[in-house]
C-alpha cells in the first residue's frame, strides 16, 4: 500500500518529523524508511546507513531526510510549575492527516468519549473561529467551547470547556484547554504524529498540565483511555488517506477546522498521506 | 460487468439478528446489513458519507442506524439522514444519504446486488430450505466452484451448483477476488442437527483441500468503494423541476377521531424522500388547491407518508376536498418533505403542547424521541373528548395528558400549569390554532422559558397581510436590484427576476422562504420568526419593507 515518498513532496524535504520520545534508543520507521534512533538523539538509516538531520525538542527526537524548516515552538513548556510528560506512543493504522483531523474534531466527543469529553444530549458544536496564518504557516481555531462531563483527570463535574486548537505542522496539533485549577492558564495537550508510512502512524502524545494531585500514571491512563477510544474509529475510516477534494466526503459547519486543514494541505502541495483533489 | 447486475447471497437470514449490524462483503465491497424492527432489511455501503467510518461500528436502534463517530442518524429503507447532533437546530439536507443496494430475502438467505438486477433471486429449488453454515474459503470464486462441482457431481452454472443427487444446492458468494463463501441449502431429511453437522464436515474438508492446492490470490485490503452518490435521487417518482414532483397513491384512509381522517400515502413508483420529524408536504388537491400537511411518520417509516386531516367547517377547500373527494386508490401530486420545524434533541427533556389537529408534527417528534429513549411529556388540548386523535399511540410512547373542553379562562390556567418553567432547561414544542399558540407563547415567556427554547409552528397565519407600498430589494451576493411593486410579494419579484427561492406555505407560517436581511427595515407579516430572528431575517412570501430599500443575503 505504501508508495515511496515522492521526492518533490514538502513532507520529505522541508519538515521535521517526530521519531521517538527523547532518550529512547529504538528501531523505527519514518516515511516508509527503516531508521535507528540512538539514545544520544542521533538518527540514521537502518543497517548503518546515512545520518539524518536530527534535533531534540519538546521532549522528543525529530528527524528529517531533507533540509527542514525551523520547528514550531510551544511557549508554555518553558514554565517551571508545569507537569510535562510523555503520555503514550500508539501505533494506528491510518494516515497522519486522519489522526490530526480527529484531534481537531469536537463533534465526536459525546459519542466516542461518552461520559468523559462529552455526553448526550449535549451534542451541539457551537460556532467557533478558525483561520490559517499564512505567515506563520499554521492554523488556529479559537472560541471553541464544548460541554464536557469530565474534561481532565482533575475534573469533578461537567462544564463548558474552552479550547484553542493550533496546527503548527501538517502532522502536529496542539490543544490549549482552560485549566481546572487556574482558569487564566491553559493545559497543553500535543499530538505529534510520526508517519511510519502513508497509511500507518505512531501517535506520540505530550501533556503539559497544571495538576498537583494526580500521579503520572493516572494522568497517562486518562489520556490513553481517550486515545484507545479513538483508535478503532480511526482504523475503520476509509479511505485511510485524507481526501482533499471537498466533495469526497460530506462536511458540515462543525467541520470548519477540518475544511481549513484540508485546504491548507492542498495549498502546500502536500501529497503524503492524502488523496490530492482530482488525483 | 455481468456480476454487478446479478443477485448474490450476502448473508443467511439468521445472521442478520435484531438490533445488530452484520458486516458482509460482496465483490470486495464492504456492506452493512441490518434489519429494522418492522422487518425491513437494509444493505448499505459500509461507510458513513460524513467521515468514512464503517457503519457496522454503529448502532441499530430498530428504525435507524446511528453512526458511531458523530451520532448521525440514517433512516431504515432510504439511508437518508434524519439528525446531525452537532447542529441540533438544523434539519439535515435531503442530499445527505448513504449508498444503498438492492435487497431481497428468500429461502433463508439475504440477497443483494451492486446494481438493480432485472429479475428476482429465484433460480433454485424451493425444496432445499435447510440453510447450511456458510463456509468461507480463501480462494477465487471460480476455483471454489470448480472444486465444489467435482465433489458433488455438478457442472457449475455460473456460481450456482446443484448436487447430482438432488439433496442440496450451493451458491458461491464472491466476497472478493480471492475470497469466497459457500452458501448451501439442503433438502431437509429428518434430524436437522445431524444433517447440518454432516454437511459442515464435508464442506470443511473441501475448504482444506481447496486452500491446500488453490493458487494463492493476493487478497485486496482496499475495499472497492464508489465515490459518494451525487445529489439526491428519490427514484424519479415524478416530473423533475416541479414543486410537487412526487406521485402518491392513497393506500388507506382511516377515521382516527371525530372529524379527523388519517391518510396513508404510498409512492406510485420509486422511493420516497426521507422525512424528518416536524416535516410537512405540500399536497395538490382536487379543485386545483395546494395545502400543507405535517407528516406523522415515526423513525424508519420510509415506505409511506402518513397525514391526518380534520374537516374544517370553515375550510377554504383543503380539508373538504380530502374528506369528501379523495378515495383509496386516488393519486395525488405532492412536494418533497420540507422541514421548517426541526426537532432539537439537545435538552435533558422535551415538552410538547398541542392544540386540536396541531398535534400532527408533534406526534412524529414524540415517536422519534421515544425511539431514542429521550424523555418527554405530551399535552393535548381539545374541545371534546372525541377529538383526542392518537390517544392510545401517544399514551404508549410516554407521559401523555389530555386536556378536554376548557373554557378560555380554564384553558389559560391549564396552560399556566403545563408551561411551568422546568428546573433544568428543556425544549418546548408548540403547535395549534393561532389563538392558543399566542396564549401559550405569552405564558411560556411569563413563566421564564428562554425564547431560544420555545419552538412553534402555526398551521395557519390568520394575520391579515398588507401588500401596499413599493420598494426595492438589493441582492448582496447576486449584485442585483429587484423592484417590488405594490400588490406583489418579495418572493414573486425575486422569482420574476430569475432568482430561485424555495417556498412552501406562502402564508408566512412555514419559514421555507426565509432569507437573511443585511440592511433596511423589514415590515414583518409572518408568524414563524422569533423576535431574535426578526432582527436579521425576513419571510419573503408575506413580509415587506418599511424602508425604501432592503439588502438581502442572496
Amino acid at each position: 500500500m505504501d508508495r515511496p515518498p515522492p521526492a518533490h513532496d514538502p513532507a520529505v524535504t522541508d519538515r521535521w518529523h517526530v521519531v521517538a520520545p527523547a532518550g529512547t534508543a529504538c528501531a523505527t520507521t519514518l516515511l516508509g524508511e527503516p531508521i535507528e534512533v540512538c539514545a544520544d538523539g542521533s538518527v540514521r538509516v537502518a543497517g548503518g546507513g546515512a545520518a539524518l538531520a536530527a534535533c531534540n525538542a519538546h521532549g522528543y527526537v525529530w528527524a528529517s531526510f531533507g533540509t527542514p524548516l525551523a520547528l514550531f515552538d510551544i511557549a508554555e513548556l518553558a514554565e517551571p510549575d508545569r507537569r510535562t510528560l510523555h503520555a503514550a506512543s500508539i501505533g494506528v493504522a491510518t494516515s497522519a492527516p486522519r489522526a490530526i483531523e480527529n484531534f481537531l474534531d469536537m463533534g465526536h466527543f459525546p459519542f466516542v468519549h461518552d461520559g468523559i469529553l462529552g455526553a448526550e444530549p449535549f451534542t451541539e458544536v457551537k460556532d467557533y473561529d478558525v483561520a490559517l496564518d499564512e505567515a506563520a504557516g499554521e492554523i488556529l481555531a479559537t472560541r471553541c467551547r464544548f460541554f464536557q462531563p469530565m474534561a481532565a483527570a482533575t475534573s469533578s463535574g461537567g462544564a463548558d470547556v474552552d479550547y484553542i486548537y493550533r496546527v503548527p505542522h501538517p502532522f502536529c496539533a496542539v490543544l490549549y484547554k482552560s485549566s481546572g485549577l487556574d482558569p487564566s492558564r491553559n493545559d497543553v495537550i500535543a499530538l505529534f504524529v510520526q508517519p511510519t508510512g502513508e497509511e500507518s502512524v505512531i501517535a506520540h502524545m505530550l501533556l503539559s498540565l497544571l495538576d498537583d494531585n494526580n500521579d503520572d500514571a493516572a494522568i497517562r491512563r486518562f489520556q490513553q483511555t481517550i486515545f484507545a477510544q479513538d483508535k478503532p474509529i480511526l482504523e475503520s475510516q476509509w479511505p485511510r488517506r485524507l481526501p482533499l477534494d471537498p466533495r469526497a466526503e460530506t462536511p458540515i459547519r462543525a467541520d470548519k477546522s477540518s475544511i481549513v486543514y484540508r485546504r491548507w494541505l492542498a495549498a502546500l502541495g502536500w501529497r503524503y498521506g492524502v488523496i490530492p483533489a482530482g488525483g | 460487468m455481468a456480476s454487478e447486475r446479478q443477485w448474490w447471497p450476502v448473508a443467511a437470514s439468521d445472521e442478520v439478528v435484531p438490533r445488530h449490524v452484520f458486516q458482509a462483503t460482496l465483490l470486495d465491497r464492504p456492506l452493512a446489513v441490518w434489519r429494522a424492527d418492522d422487518g425491513t432489511l437494509n444493505v448499505w455501503e459500509d461507510r458513513c458519507l460524513h467521515r468514512g467510518v464503517r457503519l457496522t461500528l454503529g448502532t441499530n436502534d430498530g428504525a435507524e442506524l446511528i453512526c458511531r463517530y458523530h451520532g448521525w442518524r440514517y433512516a431504515s429503507g432510504t439511508a437518508g439522514c434524519t439528525y446531525i447532533p452537532a447542529h441540533p437546530a438544523d434539519a439535515p439536507a435531503q442530499t445527505i444519504h448513504n449508498r444503498i443496494f438492492p435487497v431481497r430475502e428468500a429461502f433463508g438467505l439475504v440477497w443483494s446486488a451492486a446494481e438493480a438486477p432485472a429479475g428476482e433471486p429465484s433460480r433454485f429449488d424451493p425444496a432445499a430450505t435447510l440453510v447450511l453454515r456458510p463456509m468461507p474459503v480463501a480462494a477465487a470464486p471460480a476455483d471454489v466452484a470448480a472444486a465444489l462441482g467435482a465433489e458433488i457431481g455438478a457442472a457449475p452454472a455460473g456460481l450456482h451448483l446443484a448436487a447430482a443427487d438432488g439433496t442440496a444446492e450451493y451458491f458461491i458468494q464472491a466476497a472478493g477476488a480471492g475470497r469466497s463463501i459457500i452458501r448451501g441449502l439442503a433438502v431437509p431429511e429428518g434430524a436437522a442437527l445431524a444433517q447440518l453437522a454432516r454437511h459442515n464436515a464435508a464442506l470443511s474438508g473441501l475448504r482444506d483441500a481447496i486452500e491446500a492446492t488453490a493458487p494463492p490470490v493476493a487478497i485486496s485490503t482496499a475495499p472497492a468503494l464508489a465515490p459518494a452518490p451525487p445529489g439526491y435521487d428519490p427514484g424519479a417518482p415524478g416530473e423533475a423541476g416541479r414543486a410537487t414532483p412526487l406521485r402518491l397513491r392513497v393506500a388507506e384512509r382511516t377515521t382516527v377521531a371525530d372529524g379527523i381522517v388519517q391518510f396513508r400515502l404510498t409512492p406510485v413508483s420509486g422511493q420516497l424522500p426521507t422525512a424528518q420529524p416536524g416535516a410537512h408536504i405540500d399536497l395538490a388537491l382536487p379543485g386545483g388547491i395546494t395545502r400543507q400537511y405535517s407528516l406523522l411518520n415515526g423513525p424508519g417509516e420510509t415506505a409511506h407518508y402518513a397525514i391526518a386531516v380534520k374537516r374544517d367547517p370553515a375550510s377554504r377547500g383543503g380539508s373538504a376536498a380530502l374528506h369528501d373527494r379523495v378515495r383509496v386508490g386516488d393519486v395525488l401530486a405532492a412536494s418533497r418533505p420540507h422541514n421548517s420545524f426541526p426537532l432539537r434533541r439537545d435538552a435533558v427533556a422535551t415538552r410538547f403542547v398541542a392544540g386540536g389537529i396541531g398535534l400532527t408534527p408533534l406526534v412524529a417528534m414524540a415517536r422519534a424521541l421515544a425511539r431514542a429513549g429521550a424523555p418527554f411529556a405530551f399535552h393535548h388540548f381539545v374541545r371534546t373528548e372525541g377529538e383526542l386523535a392518537f390517544r392510545k399511540t401517544l399514551a404508549a410512547l410516554g407521559p401523555y395528558t389530555p386536556h378536554v373542553g376548557h373554557a378560555p379562562a380554564a384553558a389559560e390556567a391549564a396552560l399556566n400549569t403545563v408551561l411551568a418553567a422546568p428546573e433544568t432547561p428543556q425544549n418546548l414544542y408548540l403547535c395549534g390554532p393561532p389563538a392558543m399558540l399566542d396564549a401559550a407563547r405569552r405564558i411560556a415567556a411569563a413563566n421564564g422559558w428562554p425564547e431560544a427554547r420555545v419552538h412553534f409552528e402555526y398551521f395557519a397565519n390568520e394575520m391579515p397581510a398588507t401588500r401596499a407600498g413599493a420598494f426595492t430589494v438589493a441582492l448582496a451576493r447576486s449584485a442585483l436590484t429587484v423592484p417590488v411593486r405594490e400588490g406583489e410579494t418579495i418572493l414573486a419579484a425575486l422569482r420574476g427576476a430569475g432568482v430561485p427561492v424555495e417556498s412552501s406555505c406562502e402564508q408566512g407560517a412555514c419559514g421555507t422562504c426565509v432569507v437573511r436581511v443585511l440592511e433596511g427595515m423589514p415590515l414583518h407579516q409572518d408568524v414563524c420568526l422569533s423576535a431574535a430572528e426578526r432582527e436579521d431575517h425576513i419571510a419573503t412570501c408575506v413580509s415587506r419593507a418599511s424602508s425604501a430599500r432592503l439588502v438581502l443575503d442572496l
